[in-house]
């Protein structure tokens, strides 16, 4: 009795091990009441059992979620994995078997919990990349356009194709601190990877002349007789400030080395 | 002068326009160019004052040979002119484009000789960003009403959306305040523009690569409050313009006061931003939720409810319509509860197919039960029988203070009366909640 309360899984936090955490759930028929990351520490009152990433297993689960609820589940649940909600591997694991057991239908389902839940995340996830792909803010250095966000949500794979048909014939590449990678795109070629950190040198004077002049038009369209600080917050919270060239903020030298990338960015 | 102070002469000259979406289209760059476009418009930042930056907004010239009263570059106001030659407004744009701060150019402009000599430099802009540059990315551009069609549709091809300005709501107005435009010359480059639309359309059916004329549609917007035209024929001409020219968006922009004139509200007026609130979500009901402009005013009611949204004021006009069974009702009926937004009505629709929805799970719909909770039911039995009590309902859709000023407004009170009280709002609005102007335009009511 008590296992069924207590049964948690470990698992390596890429998207086969998670597959693989729902492969084993149905191998030895349990539902673990928690998914954890390997840098979990263990502080846990019961041990966690380690599910192991096997490619193979992990194929035999992605093949059957089209298969038995449609291209939209697959879909849905990849973009599930990269929201910040917590415990999303778990809802992830229930709502597969929901899935399992009702096929299509499950995509309608939102009033379950793990859908909802999940639904909820896909949201927020979306709505921030949404935001993001206009508040990213490029420095131009030596020609190569760069950019650095913190997003909550791990949102460049869903960046990716809307700047490489905005920048089809740029270099770029856009830092996310949070998750500690980058997207980068040379004609016509793009990849995500690791990077720890990045150094960024001084602008040039045509870079800071834009930037002034930027801010310029930023201040100048306001109307002054209708501000409104609170429907600008609404629309625009805080939090991405931080990186948005209108209120003075790219000044501020973040460590980003741009040797590191340089070999990909220039061929 | 410098581009610098340009920028900033042309900038708080373009302030007042509204229209900064860049939406409707759907492309993205071909190989050697640069730009793309989202069809639901992507907002780069937003101003102090709440409102969506996503293009350059800028005239091309603020130096206006009109005199039209309510605007900032009329002939007679003595105020610094300044112009970008149509390479520095390319340049500028570009450079803003590549950095990412913004989805295109929102190119307007005031009348530099001439409607035509205008158009030309405006036209040799966009042709350097689009030839030489090879810009895919959003322009939307003003037709200057008196321009030679020959050249609006120049101007056509190399622009996503034009807009012409109706400015004023009635002939009357347009007369009285603005000279030397007419109802005529503005509606006629709008038919204009309406008519190559749809011919581009069929152009394009035929031949699969036919260029595009003004793709994301037109646009129009007009100035609220300078003028004694009332909401009722405000949203009357709305219906019309979206009708009769196929209009993608009408705006309304709150008239501030800009000048010291007999035929305008004096300086010291503010804006009456609640109006244009409240047009705002009488549009939105207009193009999304199915309604008609008589169903929301009429010639009895020709100005908003100042306390109540347009879509509450018409259901606590016609509770015979509800309670309604969310279980059942159609998309288009759910559309109609105040609490239920076009999201949630299609959430409703799908989540029904697997379940017999309760209360709570409407929250999770995203519902607003606190005001649709008087308008509907799950089935089955109704939760008591309660009589309810027009008042319960209003301070369900009210907040306190809003709740206390409407009573102040409208001292108790037989039931008849009560209801005689949603018929025609107060035209004081001096002491208006607060919170309305606070309040942006939310996407769904
Ligand atoms: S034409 Fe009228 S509205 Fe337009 S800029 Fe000139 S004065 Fe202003």
């Amino acid at each position: 009795m008590l296992d069924q309360f207590t049964l948690i899984y470990r698992y390596d936090g890429s998207f086969d091990g998670l597959l693989c955490c729902v492969f084993e759930s149905y191998d030895k028929k349990e539902i673990p009441t928690e998914i954890i990351l390997p840098d979990i520490s263990q502080t846990l009152l019961f041990a966690a059992k380690e599910i192991r990433t096997d490619v193979q297993k992990a194929n035999r689960v992605l093949a059957s979620i089209p298969e038995k609820m449609g291209f939209d589940a697959l879909n849905f649940i990849q973009r599930a994995f990269l929201t910040c909600a917590p415990k999303k591997e778990l809802y992830i694991l229930l709502f597969l078997r929901l899935g399992y057991r009702h096929g299509r239908s499950v995509m309608d389902m939102l009033a379950d919990d793990a859908v909802h839940t999940l639904f909820k995340a896909v949201k927020h996830l979306d709505n921030e990349s949404h935001l993001l792909k206009g508040f990213v803010r490029f420095s131009i250095f030596s020609n190569v356009l760069v950019a650095e966000i913190e997003p909550k949500n791990c949102v460049l794979p869903l960046m990716t194709q809307h700047f490489c048909e905005r920048y089809p014939e740029e270099r770029f590449l856009i830092y996310d601190k949070t998750h500690g990678m980058a997207l980068v795109y040379h004609p016509y070629q793009s990849a995500i990877i690791p990077i720890d950190d990045l150094e960024l040198p001084e602008p040039d004077e045509q870079e800071q002349s834009y930037r002034a002049l930027w801010q310029l038009f930023y201040d100048t369209i306001e109307i002054q007789g209708r501000h409104n600080p609170k429907c600008r917050m609404g629309h625009m919270p805080k939090r991405y400030w931080k990186y948005t060239t209108e209120f003075g903020s790219s000044s501020k030298k973040s460590l980003l080395k741009l040797e590191n990338t340089a070999k990909f960015l220039i061929p | 002068m410098d581009v610098f102070d340009k920028l900033k002469i042309l900038t708080d000259a373009a302030k007042y326009d509204v229209a900064c979406t860049s939406s409707g289209v759907n492309k993205k760059a071909a190989a050697g160019g640069i730009g793309n476009a989202a069809a639901s418009g992507i907002c780069h930042s937003f101003s102090g004052d709440g409102r969506c930056i996503s293009l350059l907004k800028v005239l091309m010239t603020n130096a206006c040979a009109y005199d039209c009263k309510y605007c900032v570059n009329r002939k007679s106001n003595d105020t610094p002119r300044a112009s970008f030659t149509p390479r520095e407004l390319a340049e500028l744009t570009i450079n803003f484009y590549r950095r990412n701060y913004i989805e295109g150019l929102f190119l307007s402009s005031g009348v530099l000789k001439n409607p035509d000599y205008t158009t030309e430099q405006m036209i040799e802009a966009l042709r350097i960003l689009r030839e030489e540059y090879r810009f895919f990315g959003y322009i939307h551009a003003k037709a200057i009403p008196g321009t030679d069609s020959g050249l609006i549709a120049q101007l056509g091809m190399l622009t996503d959306r034009m807009s012409v300005n109706i400015e004023l709501p009635s002939q009357s107005s347009l007369q009285m305040l603005a000279p030397d435009k007419s109802k005529h010359s503005i509606l006629a480059p709008m038919k204009y523009i309406q008519n190559r639309i749809q011919e581009n359309s069929t152009d394009i059916i035929k031949y699969r690569h036919a260029p595009k004329f003004v793709p994301a549609g037109q646009s129009t917007q007009m100035i609220i409050g300078a003028t004694p035209d009332t909401d009722f024929q405000i949203l009357n001409l709305t219906e019309g313009l979206y009708k009769k020219y196929k209009l993608k968006r009408v705006f309304f922009s709150a008239y501030m006061p800009v000048a010291e004139n007999d035929l305008l509200p004096t300086l010291d007026t503010t804006p009456p931003l609640w109006r244009e609130h409240r047009l705002y979500q009488a549009d939105w009901l207009l193009r999304f939720y199915g309604f008609t402009a008589n169903e929301l005013l009429d010639e009895h009611h020709q100005s908003f409810n100042p306390y109540l949204d347009p879509k509450c004021n018409w259901a606590l006009h016609h509770m015979d319509f509800f309670p309604m069974n969310v279980n059942r009702a159609s998309y288009t009926d759910l559309l109609r509860v105040p609490g239920i937004g076009v999201n949630s009505a299609r959430r409703i629709v799908i989540a029904r197919r697997t379940a017999t929805l309760q209360f709570n799970d409407l929250k999770k719909l995203g519902v607003v039960l606190k005001r649709a909770q008087y308008f509907i039911n799950c089935g089955g039995k109704v939760i008591g029988s309660l009589k309810i009590s027009q008042d319960k309902v209003l301070r369900s859709l009210m907040s306190e203070k809003t709740l206390g000023m409407y009573h102040q407004s409208f001292p108790l009170q037989s039931q008849a009366e009560q209801l005689s009280l949603f018929e025609q709002p107060p035209m004081i609005l001096s002491g208006f909640p607060q919170e309305d102007h606070q309040r942006c335009l939310t996407n769904s009511l």
